[in-house]
């Protein structure tokens, strides 16, 4: 998800970027670009109406045309607009102080709440406490089969319903666990008698958090329909399901826009696991090119010692990064997945990340590299600058490439470094390693 | 698209001739900014809806439309034209349809209510639970198999579901079924191996019978954005998409990403989901479907479809 609005946005940026100074007509056509790419990306048309709006007026107010930052502002304005219309804070699931917390799931057809309600359970008992789900849509046809599969696979108590508000109650009173999670029918927000079935469950479990499931796929109605839920429930959250499809996600964050309820969990899969607590400023700068250093550096933590990635991303923002960091984190991003991954979130790399061959082929490739950097000394790696040709020769002849290999690899290094010296400042402006 | 040819027909009804043409209003610039907003609301991609707006503000400009049902009519054309496009199925018996779509867009339902309505037409449907993969996918199809009284043959769950196509198709020759409809699992088009399944599925009904499959339905969620139309695009690729069922009109969203879909692959819209009831599929009427997206709200269902009432429910 997000990636086609990121690049969109990056290439509108880009041109506005290479103007020495901004116009009014280099404005309008920014503006205009961006108006066609949150459109595109299913944004609601009200939001994209007056986030557009926004913009100008405080472009105006900067007075970015002809200023020789300007360029910069603009990005900025587009970018604080976009925060403020995914908010900025990770809002947490409830916890009650008298378990049990209860929490009610609900949506429209077919949006993915029966997976939802079950990767939640698992997530929750991840993180120590004991759920129950309750099997309260009663209309699907084998609905309730389905939640009880999946509460088997995770060996989590399924109950079951008869009169959906009045033994959810009963259930809530008598839990058997600490956090009771209710999966009910989808309905449309226009079906009166539904709506009035799900208010009932709702008015009997008192729960802590009522869950709203989005599609990500959605479009332009979604955010009518969620305010239509929102009207009728106490909605707490969203979750954003089936993240994990090209969708560009507009819609879904709309909802967020149009109604304040905060983005709370996100599906990423089909598996059980697939499913990760949202960090909404972490997205806005990942749409806006810059990447979601914040979670590559997360997620190098899972393998990687906390202090000594702080080291490295600051040693590469400040291109004292050598080969021998290099090599090390060659070996560290290795254990953490695909190469296509990891470069999605690194700074402007998005459009790169597709355009990378990934399988056997950069395998060889990154073999290459490893082959030839641990043929180097430690002298060598920490200073390129001593590479003279004879030390050139022994190193192709001792990782079995050629010369021209080494070269290569020492001259992609240069670039790369030179890159992130450009980049370091940007990022530090933008603040993605506050954390 | 074009909206000229719209243009140059009479215009106006009876009533409107009748009271004459100082009774239609003008067209304004607010109008014509709720003009956008309908078809932008509609899901109807920018990339169409721009032209469109342009041509509609150069007619007004030139004078050669004045009047609010006059553009109205001329868009209606336009968009309408570039629902019309050829049927591409093939023929072969027994006819093998297979359902196939994202996650939760509503195939299973979909190809129970096809089952439902091709045995009322006198066919002898036979249905094939295909979905070895989504939890109690196999039990759903066999609830509605027995709702709409249609026999079916189910896999085993985590079984092979070209395997399950196979068999199916093979038991429809013996017993003399004319007309086979698998539901597949529920994928996203961006995971190449379900993608791969899904060619696999298509070779193997090959296998069971020359030619077949003779219709592939992709089953987009109504209330979807613009990624149905990427969602086509990689279907159309995998399994070679043969039609469009477009489910969920019975809410407020109106479908309109399938004008892009329809504008750029020709694939037809066949078939409308406007809700959960058995007789709840509805042939597509390009002209209805057109005229559904300037309503707004509660009205936005496609003519002549009753409101439903909770104890029709499944
Ligand atoms: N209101 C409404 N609901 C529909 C329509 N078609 C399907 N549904 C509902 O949407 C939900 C999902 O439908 P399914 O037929 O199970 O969808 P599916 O594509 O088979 O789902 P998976 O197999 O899980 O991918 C169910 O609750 C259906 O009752 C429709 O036209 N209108
Ligand atoms: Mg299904």
């Amino acid at each position: 998800m997000f990636e086609q609005l990121e690049s969109r946005l990056t290439t509108t940026f880009a041109k506005l970027r290479g103007r020495p100074r901004v116009t009014d007509a280099d404005l309008e056509e920014a503006l205009r670009d961006v108006r066609v790419a949150l459109l595109e990306a299913d944004v609601s048309f009200k939001v994209v109406r007056s986030l557009v709006a926004t913009v100008r007026e405080r472009a105006v107010g900067a007075q970015v045309v002809r200023s020789v930052t300007g360029a910069q502002q603009v990005v900025k304005i587009v970018h604080d607009a976009l925060v403020e219309m995914l908010g900025s804070e990770a809002v947490p699931i409830a916890r009650a102080e008298r378990p049990p917390t209860v929490i009610v799931i609900v949506g429209l057809q077919g949006s993915g709440k029966t997976t939802s309600a079950a990767k939640l359970a698992n997530l929750l008992r991840k993180q120590g406490r004991k759920p129950v789900l309750v099997a309260a849509d009663i209309h699907r046809p084998a609905a309730v089969e389905q939640l009880e599969a999946l509460g088997r696979q995770l060996q989590l108590p399924v109950r079951r319903v008869v009169d959906p508000a009045r033994d959810a109650a009963r259930i809530v009173a008598e839990p058997g666990g600490d956090t009771v999670i209710v999966d009910t029918a989808g309905r449309l927000h226009i079906d009166e008698a539904m709506m009035a079935e799900v208010e009932g469950i709702v008015a009997a479990t008192k729960p802590h958090d009522v869950l709203l499931v989005v599609d990500a796929m959605a479009g332009q109605d979604a955010v009518d329909a969620a305010s239509a839920f929102h009207a009728r429930l106490p909605i707490t959250g969203l979750v954003l399901a089936k993240v994990d499809s090209d969708a560009r996600g507009g819609a879904s964050l709309s909802v967020r826009a149009a109604t304040g309820i905060p983005v709370k969990l996100m599906g990423t899969g089909e598996k059980l696991d697939s499913i990760e607590v949202f960090h909404p400023d972490r997205l806005a700068q990942r749409i806006l090119g810059m990447g979601d250093v914040v979670t590559l550096v997360e997620k190098a933590q899972e393998v990687v010692d906390q202090k000594e990635a702080e080291e490295q991303a600051k040693k590469m923002l400040e291109a004292r990064f050598t080969l021998d960091d290099f090599y090390t984190q060659l070996q560290q991003v290795k254990k953490m997945g695909p190469l296509g991954d990891l470069m999605k979130m690194i700074p402007g790399m998005g459009q790169l990340a597709a355009q990378i061959p990934t399988g056997p082929e950069t395998e060889r490739e990154l073999k290459k590299v490893e082959a030839i950097v641990s043929s180097m000394t430690r002298a060598e790696r920490a200073d390129l600058t001593i590479l003279n040709g004879s030390r050139r020769k022994r190193i192709a002849r001792g990782s079995g490439t050629t010369v021209s290999d080494v070269n290569h690899l020492v001259k992609q290094f240069e670039e790369m470094r030179k890159l992130m010296k450009q980049l370091g400042p940007a990022l530090r402006y933008h603040g993605p390693l506050r954390r | 698209m074009s909206i000229d040819s719209g243009l140059e027909k009479t215009r106006g009804g009876f009533l409107a001739r009748l009271f004459g043409r100082t009774q239609e209003p003008e067209v304004t610039e607010e109008w014509l900014e709720r003009l956008e907003e309908a078809l932008l609301r509609a899901d109807l991609s920018v990339s169409l809806v721009d032209p469109v707006m342009l041509q509609v503000r150069d007619v007004v400009r030139e004078g050669r439309a004045k009047t609010v049902p006059t553009v109205l009519d001329a868009v209606t054309d336009a968009l309408v034209q570039v629902l019309v496009t050829e049927e591409r199925r093939q023929g072969g018996t027994p006819r093998v349809i297979l359902v196939v779509g994202v996650n939760g867009s509503g195939k299973t339902t979909t190809a129970a209510k096809l089952a439902k309505r091709l045995k009322d037409e006198g066919a002898r449907p036979l249905l094939a639970a295909a979905d070895t993969f989504r939890a109690a996918a196999i039990e759903q199809l066999e609830r509605w198999a027995q709702r709409v009284d249609v026999p079916i043959v189910s896999g085993r769950p985590d079984g092979d579901p070209a395997a399950v196509v196979f068999d199916a198709i093979t038991a429809a020759k013996a017993r003399g079924h004319d007309v086979v409809i698998a539901d597949t699992a529920g994928r996203l088009h961006t995971k190449g191996h379900l993608m791969d399944e899904l060619g696999k599925i298509v070779r193997v009904a090959g296998r069971a019978r020359e030619g077949a499959p003779d219709e592939v339905l992709l089953v987009l969620d109504g209330t979807q954005g613009q990624n149905a139309i990427v969602q086509a695009r990689e279907f159309t690729k995998a399994a070679n998409v043969t039609g469009l069922v477009v489910t969920k009109l019975d809410g407020t969203a109106k479908g309109g990403a399938v004008f892009a879909i329809a504008n750029d692959l020709r694939l037809p819209v066949l078939w409308l989901g406007v809700g959960e009831r058995p007789n709840d599929l509805v042939p597509m009427d390009p002209r209805a479907f057109v005229t559904a997206m300037f309503e707004r709200g509660r009205e936005g269902r496609p003519a002549g479809r009753p409101v439903r009432t909770s104890d029709e429910r499944p």
